[in-house]
């Protein structure tokens, strides 16, 4: 027999009852569907996750301030001493391995431009803050380290900000007004979009912390001091020799805790990372059972199929099909079931994710890995659980076959 | 080519054939040293009360079942020996099935019905081929206005006929049918014997199971079987033609009318 025969067969049996097909199909595609949905998702949110860190500098480096909260300087030892000025000298001057460094001074702020006016963060920070972050310029340029020195009345603003305040027009030379003191623009940045948290990225104005410390929050310590590794490799040495500077800086006894936190990207990629990647090992899981419960369907519908069709598989041996040919026709039967369900559910999948994607916002990303894997695993669930039924249709007598009630 | 009356070789021989069904501790002697020749071209009934062994020997000669005991010689092969598939291909390419009870698959046109054995046969064929094949079948039981039409679209003759086209589509040497007539009334059944002797006018071996005399009398040759054994063997005396049978059953019912 050909095997072209055996398809046809097998797709005339599957047309003739074409309710039962789909129904049988329906738990295929609802497993392949959800496996696809659910590894879309968490695979979205692992690249998003890692793209995110991606764009905050990759070999970036937070020294945070355990004591600055207060914003006061603790002499004493116990809850540690706030990063000063010339922490960070130090650091700049000290730190081998660095592409830069720079103060994060935070206020939020009203900034107004005519008779527009935002309520927006405005970040102290120096001449390396956009190598630090990894940011470019859209226009003008980065204040320059003299004017950092001399406090300048300069600004660099976020996209968000230069389009509600300028609509748009060319911010570079306009002079806007943070906390009614006049700031002239020299450069906008580019802009990067919001992050997972939903948080808008580009809503920020950027002016030199000399300025911001004087002129907005009158401290004379910071919070944070982010630097930039040169390379990846570097981090752990740039972290430690930063661990080694203050806490000699702030004179920490040996057996006392350091008195800041440092967070690596790098760290929190892997992080950030592995959890998504366990994410997506869960859903995937969780779905995976669903397509093992559409594949059991499958069994469970191709043993009433071969009771049902008892005479129908006598007739056949009948007219001359053999053992095989029946085993066949069976096993291409619940292939063609559990692979087109696949095909259906992979598309169902991608729907799925879409529809995520666009009401909830989520990125997700459907690989063409688990679109194979999902065609695979379908094809092999047909194999798997259509070969019982099918070697029972196969054993059947003939005569008893077609005597059979 | 297959064959004619001509050939000296017996279509069917049969010594002492025996079936013997084991059900639990009793054992039932279904066919009892059954010897039998059926010569190319012969039209056999084989009669007998219910339960005479009368199925058990057709399933033997169809190669559905093996006997218990003695040899069969289909076409001069030694059957006992084959092996299940070459069985099936025996079954596929040498014989022709028609059932009491028609054996159709439901929801399938008549014309994939004749096409099932082309399926299954050893050289495929091309999907045109397959459609001229089971159109020519039809058109031999007289049925090529009906062939898209499912079995539940037919009447029970058309199925018997649609049956009796799968039967031939390969064309084979011995037609064997198993109560044909059971689930027919009687002007039905004439019409298929109509087609039996017409196929067996061209060369074609019948044998043929039924229960009522009246069909026998059909065939050329009437078999008795009884409590698994042939009994008697004779030619059929006072035969009927089954086509001049139904220019009387036109002829009364139109007298009816009239
Ligand atoms: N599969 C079977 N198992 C056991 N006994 C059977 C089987 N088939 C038929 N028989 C017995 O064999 C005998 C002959 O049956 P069968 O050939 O069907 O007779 P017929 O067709 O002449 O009515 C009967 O006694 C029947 O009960
Ligand atoms: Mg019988």
């Amino acid at each position: 027999m050909k095997f072209s025969a055996t398809w046809m067969i097998a797709l005339r049996a599957l047309r003739r009852n074409p309710m039962r097909t789909g129904l049988t199909m329906l738990g295929i595609i609802i497993g392949v569907g959800a496996v696809i949905a659910m590894v879309a998702i968490g695979t979205g949110a692992k690249a998003e996750v890692a793209a995110s860190i991606e764009q905050m500098g990759q070999n970036m480096v937070m020294i945070i301030s355990r004591a600055a909260r207060s914003g006061r300087v603790h002499m004493g030892s116990d809850s540690g001493v706030a990063l000063t000025r010339q922490d960070y000298d130090a650091i700049r001057q000290e730190i081998s391995g660095l592409v830069g460094a720079t103060p994060e001074v935070r206020v939020n702020a009203q900034v107004a431009y005519g008779n527009q006016n935002v309520n927006t963060t405005i970040y102290g920070v120096s001449e390396d803050y956009p190598a630090v972050r990894a940011w470019q310029f859209a226009q003008g340029e980065h204040f320059t380290q003299m004017e950092i020195r001399g406090a300048a009345k300069v600004a660099v603003v976020g996209q968000s900000v230069a389009t509600n305040l300028f609509g748009g027009g060319n911010p570079v030379g306009q002079v806007v007004r943070i906390q009614s003191a006049p700031y002239v623009v020299v450069g906008v940045l580019r802009a990067k979009g919001g992050n997972r948290m939903g948080r808008d990225q580009d809503d920020l104005v950027l002016v030199p912390w000399t300025s911001a410390q004087v002129r907005l929050t009158g401290r004379t310590t910071f919070r944070v001091i982010s630097v930039q590794a040169e390379s990846a490799e570097r981090i752990p040495d740039v972290v430690e020799q930063i661990l080694a500077l203050l806490r000699q800086r702030h004179n920490i006894r040996e057996d006392q805790e350091d008195d800041v936190k440092i967070f690596n990207m790098q760290d929190m990629l892997e992080m950030a990372t592995s959890t998504a990647q366990t994410m997506t090992i869960l859903l995937g899981a969780i779905a995976g059972v669903s397509l093992l419960v559409g594949g059991i369907g499958i069994m469970n519908i191709m043993l009433v199929s071969v009771t049902e069709r008892t005479r129908e598989i006598g007739l056949r041996m009948a007219v001359g099909a053999r053992a095989a040919d029946i085993l066949l026709q069976f096993l291409v039967e619940a292939v063609v079931l559990s692979v087109c369900g696949g095909v259906i559910g992979i598309g169902l999948g991608y729907g799925m994710a879409r529809v995520v994607s666009e009401k909830f916002g989520w990125s997700t990303l459907v690989s063409l890995d688990s679109v194979l894997a999902a065609f695979l695993f379908s094809a092999i669930i047909g194999i798997f659980f259509g070969f019982y039924p099918a070697r029972k249709a196969a054993r059947l007598d003939p005569i008893e076959a077609l005597r059979y009630e | 080519m297959k064959t004619t009356a001509a050939e000296p070789q017996p279509v069917i021989r049969l010594e002492s054939l025996d079936k013997i069904y084991q059900t639990g501790a009793v054992a039932i002697h279904a066919v009892r040293e059954v010897s039998l020749t059926v010569a190319a071209g012969e039209f056999v009934a084989v009669m007998g009360p219910s339960g005479s062994g009368k199925s058990t020997l057709m399933n033997l000669i169809g190669c559905l079942d093996r006997p218990s005991g003695g040899h069969y010689w289909l076409d001069g092969e030694e059957v006992g020996a084959l092996s299940p598939s070459a069985l099936s291909q025996v079954r596929n390419q040498q014989l022709g099935f028609v059932f009491q009870g028609f054996n159709l698959l439901s929801r399938t046109s008549a014309l994939e019905n004749v096409e099932l054995p082309l399926l299954y046969s050893a050289h495929g064929h091309g999907r045109r081929e397959l459609r001229r094949r089971s159109q020519a079948a039809l058109e031999r039981v007289g049925l090529t206005d009906r062939a898209a039409h499912p079995p539940s679209q037919l009447s029970g003759g058309q199925q018997q006929r649609v049956a009796i086209a799968r039967a031939l589509v390969n064309e084979p040497a011995l037609l064997l049918a198993d109560e044909p007539t059971g689930n027919l009334d009687t002007r039905t059944s004439i019409e298929i014997m109509a087609i039996f002797q017409k196929l067996n006018r061209k060369g074609m071996t019948i044998l043929m199971v039924t229960h009522e005399p009246g069909i026998a009398r059909y065939s050329r040759r009437e078999i008795l079987m009884r409590d698994g054994r042939v009994v008697s063997d004779q030619p059929v005396r006072e035969r009927l033609e089954a086509v001049q049978e139904l220019g009387r059953w036109q002829g009364v019912a139109m007298e009816e009318q009239a």
